[in-house]
Formats: C-alpha cells, sequence, structure tokens
C-alpha cells in the first residue's frame, strides 16, 4: 500500500486562510481519490506560511477493475438497433453474447472497466484540486492564467512503497511535480530531495521548518508560559492571536520584552489592543496588579545575537505605537476633562448613523427618551439612566475609539470616571453595548439594562419603521443579535415588560411627526391648522417630537403621496392610515421577537407548542411573563399527571366542541351540582371548585406552577369522571349539565395557557 | 558585495542605491513625474504601464503629497510631502520576492540578524479602479514595503500580472539609519562640508503647506479646478482620433495627467474639511471614472498594445 505526500509550494499564504485550505485540500484531494476508486487508510493536512500538505497513508495502488452487464436488443432486431448498441457500449458484434430469453434470444454485453494505476489517479485529482482551488481571495501572476492565493512555485508529489519513493507526473500550467522543497527562507534556503512523509518531516526540521500548526502553536504557548511564569507574569491567553502568530511562522522564537515605563499608565485594555492589532504581540501581565508589563513577540528565525536585533527593533516599533496610544489618550482626557463626556458626544450630529435614521447623537437622543422611560421598569433611577444613555456612545468620537474601534464603550468608561461620573453611568458605556452574542454576559446594573434595552429596541423599531429587517441569511444591522439582545436582557432581569404598547408608541410617535408636517404643508390657515395639530395630537401622544419627526417623516410621508387634504375628514382618514400602520409595523415586530424566543427557548430544551400554547394567552408581549408560563407548562407536562391531564382535557374538550356544533349553542351557563348523580361527578364539582380556588389567587401573584399544580390535581377526577359517567345521557337536562360541567373544565384548564396546542 | 554591507550614512544615499540596485537588475530607472500625485502608483510608468501586454520594467522616486497627513513638520513620522520608490515589473518576474529582498540588503539591512515578514495585505485604490493582492513587508515588526501582484487597473485585468514594490523610503530609511525624528534624520553625508539634515531641507515647507492645507487653500477655486481637470479629461478623451494632418493620436497621457489633477484636488479638498462622508464618495467615484476612461484609451494606443494602423 503505497503513502502519498503532496505539497504546493509557494509564496507566503496569509494566515487567516491556512486553517481552511488545510481542510479543503485535505477534502478535494481524499474525495477524488475515493470516487476514483481507491481507498486510504489515513490523510493529514499540514500548512506553514509558504506551504500547504498533504500526507494520505495506505492508498490503494489502483483502482478495482470493474465489469458491468448491459442488456441489449433482441439478436434479430434490425441493424440499425443493434450498431447503435454497439455504439454506445464501444464493443464489437462478435463481443456480444447471445441468450435466451422468454421472447427469444437477447443479446448482452459485458464492459468491463480495467483498474487504473495510483499514479494517474492521484494525477488527475490533484491538478483538478489545484485549479478548482476555493480561495477565499485568489490571484494570477506573471504571463500565467492559473489562480492561487499567491505564486505557486513547486509542486511535490510522491508515492512512496517499501520498494521506494516515485514522483507522481503533473504538470499544471507550467508547474511540473517533483520530490523536492526548500527549508526556511532564510535559513536553510537550499532544495532538499525527500522520499516520503517521515523522511520530508525530518529534513524540514533539519532545515528549520516546524511542518505542523499545532506543534508550532504549542511550541509558541509554552515557551511564552515558561518565560513569563520564570519571572513571575502570566501570558494573556488569546486563541485567535496563537492561531495566526503560528501561521505567520515556519521556526518560531519567543521573544520577550518589557513596555516602557511611561506607557504603563495607559490602560491594559489599549496595550493589549494596540500590541495586539499593530503588531501581533502577546500581552504579559503582571497577576498581583493586573497590569500588562511585558510582551511576547515571535520571531521567525534565530540570529547570532539570539534575537537581541529583532526584540530592539520591535520595541522601537511599539514605543512609537503606544507614543501614538499615549498621545491619543492624554487628548481625549483632557478633552473630557474640559467639557466631559457630553461635549465629546457633541460631534456626534455629524455622524450618519444611517440616512434613514439620522445622524448618531439623533439615535443618542432617541435611546434617551427611551432609556428615561423604561428606567422605572428596571428598577433604575430615569435621570440616571438617561445621563448614561447621553454619554454611553460619546466615546466614538474619542481619538482612541477613531484609532482602536474595538475599544468602543471600554474607553467611555475609564473616561467617565476619570469625569467624576457614578459608577452606574461609567460601567453602562460598555455594558450598554451587551450582551453581545448568545455567549456575551447580561449586564444586571439596572442603569446598564435600561440604556441596553433602549439601545437594542431604538435599533429595531427603527430599521423596521424604514423597512430595513433582515432576509433569509442577510441581517446587515444584526437585528437578530439586538432582539435576542433584548430577549436575554428581559429574562436574565425577570423585567416585566409590555413591548406591544412599546412599539405603538413609538412607531406612533414619528408618524405622528410625519402627519403634524403634513398638516402644516395642508392647512391654510392657522386656525385650522391648531384644528388639525390637536387632533393629532390627541390621537397619538408625542414621545419627543424634536427628533422622531425628521428623521423618520421623510419615509412615513411617502405613504401620504399624492393625497390632498382639502377638509378634515381627508385628513383623519390619512392619519388612520397611518395609525394602522404603526399598529400592524408593531405586531409584526412582535412577532420577530417571538421566533427569537421560540429559538432561545428551543435552546433551553422547551418545545415550540409549548411556546405556542402560552404565545396565544393575553400578554404574551411580556417576554419573562411569556417565559414563566412556559416553563411552567413544560414541568407540568413532564410530570405523569400533566401528561393524563391534557389527555382529559381535551377529550373534554372535544365532546364539548362537538356538543356546541351540533346543538349550535355554548355551553357556558354553569353547571350546577344539584345535578350531579354518582360521586364521580360530584367529586369532580369538588375538584373544580378546589382547583379555581386555588389557581386564582396563583395567577394573580403570577405564579404559574402552583396553578398547574393544581390544574394538575384535575386529572383524578376528570379521569374517573369520563370512566363513571355518560356525557351524552337521554336525559336532556342532564345532558346539559354535564356539557355545562366539561366547559367548566376547559375554562379552568386554559387559565394559563392554551392547551388545546399542546401536541399529542 | 562588501560595498552593499557597509551601512548607509545619509538618506539620500539609501535613495540612490535603491536606484542603481534595481538599474543592475534591469529597471528603467525613471524619474518622479512632475506633477502633484498622492502616490508613486500614480505615476503613468505604473498606473497606464501595467495596462496591455507589452513588458516593462520601471524603478522611480516619487514625491508625494498627501494633505491630510501635514502637522507642521512636527510629527516624527508624518508629513504632507515625502519620497515613495516605486518598482514595476510585467511580467512580475518568479523570483521577485528574492529580488526585493536583495534590495533590502543594498540598503544595508543584514537578513542574519533581522526578521523579515511578509504579512498578509491586499491593495485596492478606489480613486484608480485598481487592486492587487500581496503583503505588506516586515522587518523586526516594523511595515517597510508594500508588495503587490496587480490584478486590476482602471476596471482592465492584468495581463501579462505586474509586481508593483513601494517603499516609503523616510520611514525605512529612519528605520536603517537608526533616527526617531524624521527631521533629524541627515539628508547628506553627515561629514559633509555643509550637513543637511532632512529638516533643513522640509521643515519649513512642511510648516507653510500645512497652514495653507489645512487654512487658507481656496476652496472654491479648488472646486472649480476639480470641475475644469475633469471637463478637459473628458474633452481630450472624445477628441477626434484624427489630428488636422490626418495622424491618429489618443491622447491617454494628456488625459491621465486631468485625472491625476482632479485626484490631487479633491486631496486637497478632502484635507480643508469641505468634503462630508456621503460627497467624498462620490468625488472619489467621479475620480474613478476619468482613470477608467484614461485606461481604456491608453489600451487603444501602440504603447498600450493595440494593433495601431499607420
Amino acid at each position: 500500500m503505497p503513502d502519498l505526500l503532496i505539497e504546493l509550494f509557494s509564496e507566503e499564504i496569509p494566515a487567516r486562510m491556512q486553517a481552511r485550505a488545510r481542510a479543503d485540500l485535505q477534502r478535494l484531494v481524499t474525495d477524488g481519490l475515493v470516487e476514483a476508486g481507491l481507498t486510504y487508510a489515513s490523510a493529514g493536512a499540514f500548512s506553514t506560511p509558504r506551504r500547504l500538505v498533504l500526507a494520505v497513508e495506505g492508498l490503494s495502488a489502483e483502482s478495482p477493475t470493474l465489469r458491468e452487464e448491459r442488456k441489449g436488443p433482441k439478436a434479430d432486431a434490425p441493424e440499425k438497433a443493434i450498431e447503435g448498441f454497439l455504439r454506445a457500449t464501444g464493443l464489437t458484434r462478435d463481443q456480444l453474447e447471445t441468450r435466451e430469453d422468454k421472447k427469444g434470444a437477447v443479446l448482452f454485453a459485458t464492459i468491463t472497466r480495467p483498474g487504473r494505476p495510483a499514479p494517474r489517479i492521484v494525477a488527475e485529482v490533484l491538478d483538478a484540486a489545484i485549479r478548482n482551488f476555493p480561495w477565499p481571495k485568489s490571484m494570477r501572476w506573471g504571463t500565467g492564467s492559473l489562480r492561487w492565493v499567491r505564486p505557486l512555485h513547486s509542486i511535490l508529489c510522491l508515492l512512496t512503497t517499501e520498494v521506494g519513493a516515485e514522483v507522481v507526473p503533473l504538470d499544471v500550467d507550467g508547474i511540473a511535480s517533483g520530490a523536492t522543497t526548500r527549508g526556511h527562507r532564510f535559513m536553510a534556503p537550499d532544495e532538499i530531495t525527500v522520499t516520503g512523509f517521515d523522511d520530508y518531516a525530518a529534513k524540514l526540521r533539519a532545515a528549520k521548518v516546524m511542518l505542523d500548526p499545532a506543534e508550532r502553536a504549542e511550541h509558541i504557548w509554552n515557551d511564552a508560559t515558561n518565560r513569563a511564569f520564570a519571572q513571575g507574569l502570566e501570558v494573556v491567553e488569546d486563541r485567535g492571536l496563537l492561531e495566526e502568530v503560528a501561521g505567520l511562522v515556519e521556526w518560531p522564537v519567543v521573544l520577550m520584552g518589557a513596555i516602557g515605563e511611561k506607557f504603563l499608565t495607559l490602560p491594559p485594555e489599549v496595550l493589549q489592543t494596540s500590541m495586539k492589532e499593530h503588531q501581533k504581540f502577546f500581552s504579559v501581565r503582571n497577576p498581583k496588579t493586573g497590569r500588562i508589563e511585558k510582551f511576547v513577540t515571535v520571531a521567525n528565525r534565530e540570529t547570532a545575537d539570539d534575537g537581541a536585533t529583532i526584540l530592539a527593533g520591535n520595541l522601537k516599533v511599539l514605543s512609537a505605537r503606544l507614543s501614538d496610544a499615549r498621545f491619543f489618550w492624554e487628548n481625549d482626557l483632557r478633552t473630557v476633562g474640559a467639557g466631559g463626556l457630553e461635549d465629546m458626544a457633541a460631534g456626534l450630529s455629524k455622524v450618519t448613523f444611517h440616512n434613514k435614521l439620522g445622524s448618531q447623537a439623533d439615535r443618542i437622543a432617541r435611546i434617551e427618551a427611551m432609556a428615561h422611560e423604561i428606567a422605572p421598569l428596571v428598577g433604575a433611577d430615569p435621570d440616571l439612566a438617561a445621563q448614561a444613555a447621553r454619554v454611553a456612545k460619546a466615546d466614538l468620537r474619542s481619538e482612541m475609539v477613531g484609532e482602536f474601534p474595538e475599544l468602543q464603550g471600554i474607553m467611555g468608561g475609564y473616561y467617565a470616571r476619570a469625569e467624576g461620573l457614578p459608577d452606574a453611568v461609567a460601567n453602562a458605556c460598555k455594558a450598554h453595548y451587551q450582551p453581545l452574542g448568545p455567549s456575551d454576559d447580561v449586564p444586571a446594573d439596572p442603569v446598564s439594562v435600561a440604556v441596553a434595552l433602549a439601545d437594542k429596541l431604538d435599533t429595531l423599531t427603527g430599521f423596521w419603521a424604514i423597512d430595513e429587517k433582515p432576509t433569509g441569511s442577510k441581517d446587515p444591522f444584526a437585528l437578530r443579535r439586538a432582539a435576542l439582545g433584548v430577549i436575554r436582557l428581559l429574562l436574565g432581569n425577570g423585567v416585566n415588560f409590555n413591548l406591544l404598547p412599546a412599539f405603538v408608541g413609538r412607531f406612533g410617535s414619528w408618524l405622528h411627526q410625519g402627519v403634524a408636517r403634513e398638516v402644516v404643508a395642508a392647512a391654510d390657515d392657522e386656525g385650522q391648522l391648531r384644528k388639525l395639530y390637536d387632533y393629532v395630537s390627541d390621537k397619538i401622544p408625542p414621545v419627543d417630537p424634536d427628533h422622531f419627526g425628521r428623521i423618520a417623516s421623510a419615509h412615513w410621508l411617502s405613504e401620504l403621496e399624492g393625497t390632498q387634504f382639502g377638509d378634515l375628514s381627508e385628513f383623519v382618514s390619512a392619519a388612520e392610515r397611518l395609525e394602522n400602520k404603526a399598529a400592524a409595523l408593531s405586531v409584526d415586530l412582535l412577532s420577530f421577537f417571538h421566533d427569537r424566543l421560540k429559538v432561545h427557548l428551543r435552546d433551553a430544551g422547551i418545545r415550540h407548542d409549548v411556546i405556542d400554547a402560552c404565545l396565544a394567552m393575553q400578554g404574551s408581549d411580556d417576554l419573562t411573563l411569556l417565559v414563566k408560563r412556559a416553563e411552567a407548562l413544560s414541568a407540568t407536562l413532564a410530570t405523569e399527571d400533566g401528561a393524563n391531564l391534557i389527555q382529559g382535557f381535551k377529550r373534554a374538550n372535544n365532546i364539548l366542541t362537538q356538543a356546541e356544533e351540533k346543538d349550535g349553542v355554548e355551553y357556558s351557563f354553569g353547571a350546577d351540582p344539584k345535578f350531579a348523580e354518582g360521586p364521580e361527578e360530584t367529586a369532580l364539582f369538588t375538584a373544580l371548585d378546589a382547583a379555581d380556588a386555588a389557581i386564582a389567587p396563583a395567577l394573580q401573584a403570577e405564579d404559574f406552577p402552583t396553578a398547574m399544580a393544581a390544574m394538575a390535581n384535575l386529572r383524578a377526577p376528570i379521569d374517573a369522571f369520563f370512566e363513571a359517567v355518560q356525557i351524552n345521557s337521554d336525559n336532556q337536562i342532564l345532558r346539559r349539565n354535564r356539557l355545562n360541567l366539561l366547559s367548566r373544565i376547559r375554562s379552568t384548564c386554559l387559565q394559563v395557557a392554551d392547551l388545546t396546542r399542546i401536541e399529542g | 558585495m562588501a560595498e552593499t554591507t557597509i551601512p548607509p550614512r545619509s538618506f539620500q544615499e539609501i535613495l540612490m542605491r535603491l536606484q542603481s540596485y534595481w538599474g543592475a537588475q534591469g529597471c528603467a530607472v525613471l524619474q518622479p513625474y512632475d506633477m502633484e500625485v498622492g502616490a508613486g502608483t500614480f505615476h503613468p510608468a505604473t498606473t497606464l504601464r501595467a495596462l496591455g501586454p507589452r513588458p516593462w520594467a520601471a524603478a522611480y522616486i516619487q514625491p508625494s503629497r498627501r494633505p491630510t497627513d501635514g502637522r507642521y513638520g512636527e510629527n516624527p513620522n508624518r508629513m504632507q510631502h515625502y519620497y515613495q520608490f516605486q518598482v514595476l515589473i510585467k511580467p512580475s518576474p518568479p523570483d521577485l520576492q528574492a529580488l526585493y529582498l536583495g534590495s533590502l540588503r543594498a540598503i544595508g539591512i543584514d537578513m542574519d540578524l533581522h526578521d523579515i515578514r511578509f504579512v498578509e495585505d491586499d491593495w485596492e485604490s478606489p480613486t484608480l479602479g485598481a487592486w492587487g493582492l500581496g503583503w505588506e513587508v516586515w522587518c523586526d515588526g516594523m511595515e517597510v514595503s508594500q508588495f503587490t501582484y496587480f490584478q486590476q487597473v482602471g476596471g482592465h485585468d492584468c495581463h501579462p500580472v505586474s509586481g508593483e514594490l513601494t517603499y516609503g523610503l523616510e520611514r525605512l530609511a529612519m528605520y536603517v539609519l537608526g533616527i526617531d525624528h524624521v527631521m533629524d534624520m541627515p539628508f547628506n553625508d553627515p561629514d559633509s562640508p555643509i550637513p543637511l539634515s532632512y529638516g533643513d531641507v522640509f521643515r519649513q515647507t512642511e510648516r507653510e503647506y500645512s497652514r495653507w492645507n489645512f487654512d487658507q487653500a481656496d476652496t472654491a477655486m479648488l472646486l472649480k479646478h476639480f470641475e475644469d481637470a475633469e471637463a478637459e479629461c473628458e474633452r481630450i478623451l472624445t477628441a477626434p482620433e484624427a489630428d488636422s494632418a490626418g495622424r491618429r493620436i489618443v491622447m491617454a497621457h494628456p488625459a491621465y495627467d486631468q485625472c491625476i489633477k482632479a485626484s490631487h484636488l479633491f486631496n486637497l479638498l478632502d484635507a480643508r474639511g469641505v468634503i462630508s462622508v456621503t460627497e467624498r464618495q462620490a468625488y472619489i467615484g467621479r475620480v474613478r471614472a476619468l482613470a477608467k476612461k484614461c485606461a481604456d484609451a491608453f489600451l487603444t494606443t501602440e504603447a498600450g498594445g493595440a494593433e495601431v494602423r499607420t
């Protein structure tokens, strides 16, 4: 069984593309080999900045010979039909076999596809893999037409057996395969001839190339942590950076240096970001103080001076970079010292957030208004929440965030503290962006929660209002993430918040502004104007007239285009049309939330029918309440009583529904216990009374588990009742009373969720 | 070889060594283009000559102007006027990386002591409608050059592909000479009878141009000049191909001069802060439209590889 070794040797492959390229090479080649009939025992792919490598072990030496039998026309068929069959099978007449069939003599062809030697298959498969390689970005070079990520220089392709190694001959756009490669660009640039994978890996190591990226990463990490540990320090873990750095070197040499004293006062996040983004340095922290004091850089070579020149050069670049950072930091502190963060935020009126949604300053004003409004619901001081909203995005105008956008919020926190703003305000600068993803922390500080909710709700209502909703996989404004953020903020903090009125209010106020402007244009005199304006103001109370109108009206007004406002009635109908649109949009946005909530709860193990059952209830725009219901119902369904209760309920409901349809009446007059006949029927009356008595106060307290437990207690009496009692009695009085009793079961059981929606 | 390992002593020595190195590699050593440009790429020896099938190899120094980078001569490495060294070879030779490393050796960088790295950095010029793939080259963590394989210029695919090298000369020289502030860098040999620093040559001009760029340039006039350049470019390109004597002469280069002018005028307007974020894109689009038309025109000329009837 031969082993296959492939190396595609090129100019430097971007580090970020290497992991996928390894997987793609392995997939393309092994899939191709298997499709051509070869088998293999195992395969592994490797990469360095200059090479992409695949090793396949235990490859079959040739593909198997395949025989296929094909039935043809009758032996006495017209000549034309037989000729066609010969053409299709590629055989001659005398190679066909005649067999007796029920219908007479029939021709049969046996087509043999001879096996092919592995080298020919490998050459074809590799040629196709190179030509069709799915690089995220590829290029041409020189006079050629081949595309690769950077110029491809050589192809090593070897099949190795006990007998020896054989080059698989192929030529891709003038690049012929061979058995040679090169070592490290500077430390061992000469050509190396290899005979197989082990020989290749060993010779490369001798030529200062560590082939396996995982080994390089491990080497870097071990060496870095050991050096740091020896000085009582620790390396700040960063897996993404480690993988990137391992993709930038063939022979990693770890060097550690100290950050200049004058830079140590910079916030650790600034040091870390600057060093990582610009120079791909690891940060080294003093665990006692939490300060970043040193750095680790990874060189790609050994030198006679043990890296002294390299380290000195890197230090110099670092120094220049950190001088810039310190310059930004000091300038920002000066700005904040002079006029505070609110002053810094002033320039945001010139920064466009979205051309239909206004500037960042407009957006902040909206968030401020909403945070002020939401604050009491989340236990925050409204004025503090408003203040936090005003300054939370101010750092977008800071020089530091201009240079390092990823420090948004973090810098705001530092500057807020420097200004002496309350902790709750400073914390909100970073926290109001959170949660940033499904695994990010949810803020708990009430002021942060208020601003975070307002920020996300403003984004969602804003983009909904201008018809920029996510479609399919397209969600350029990350609205799904914003909705999930709202859901996690509400649930995580147990906030009861009715979304629907908030949406209606928001959309309505935008409409109000749009309409109001139209009134101004339409009214001929002051008196009429005042009258119309008052009418609208009365119908749709403005939330914040200064901001919404300017922003939304341009979009909304398209709804009113072509309308002549001759009199009040035309105006009223236009206003109503817009009001209806606001209502429809609010419902649409709420259902977007419900969809996100379903995904969120499914991950938490709650079935979709359970959620549907709860969504059908009043107040389903309070997500915290909704989830409490769903959890209680889900827990009850998991018990035997709960599962059987559903069966009993459904039976009662079915009988009742059928009877109601047949009789054309609704049996909701209340059953009378005096018509109860047997003990089972009496017991059900008693049980329902007991259940109702327990459920009502539980619902009042939103204690759904207690309500569900009381409901589950009905299971035994309901089962016993159905066992013993015939509903459709000949006695019409008894029948009606029993149907009214079933109606009581239904109304009692529908108090927490719509159980008719439960499946099974 | 021994000569090149002696460390250079001045800014001009580094410039001269780069010129003689690339001259020795067979490049035509050209002179700077005699117009204000933002980067060496704008020189027609790069922009236009990267187009079409005819082989090309040129190296030149190009003074470059970026009005928004002016710092009144006070910043250690930011200026509104600086030098780039530019190499363009078409088709890109297979050993271009090795040739490039040779140029670093030539200016005194010892490969055995330094860590040279090719770090992904794709290049794009929205004003020229051009892009390519390549790297920024790092020497001990500092970016010393830009290395690009041109894929498209003026909206046209490059066939063959040119290899382009751009050295930011001040930064590279400061590194090689061990200087922290650009104005302190020796321009000529420090042992000359009259030693001159970079600051002796450029501090005064940096101050003057910074003031003009940021505060004084007449924006109404610049705007008019922009529109004039744009109109003239279009006019030149739509002129009849035959002149009064019946000769077919497509004026791609004169038109491209107007495109360069428009681009620089846009940069000046930008530095004066009179171009809003949304307008920016529109201006860039207007310059790109000119560059594209010039590229189209160049490809119809003999230098652009077209079969020209006489």
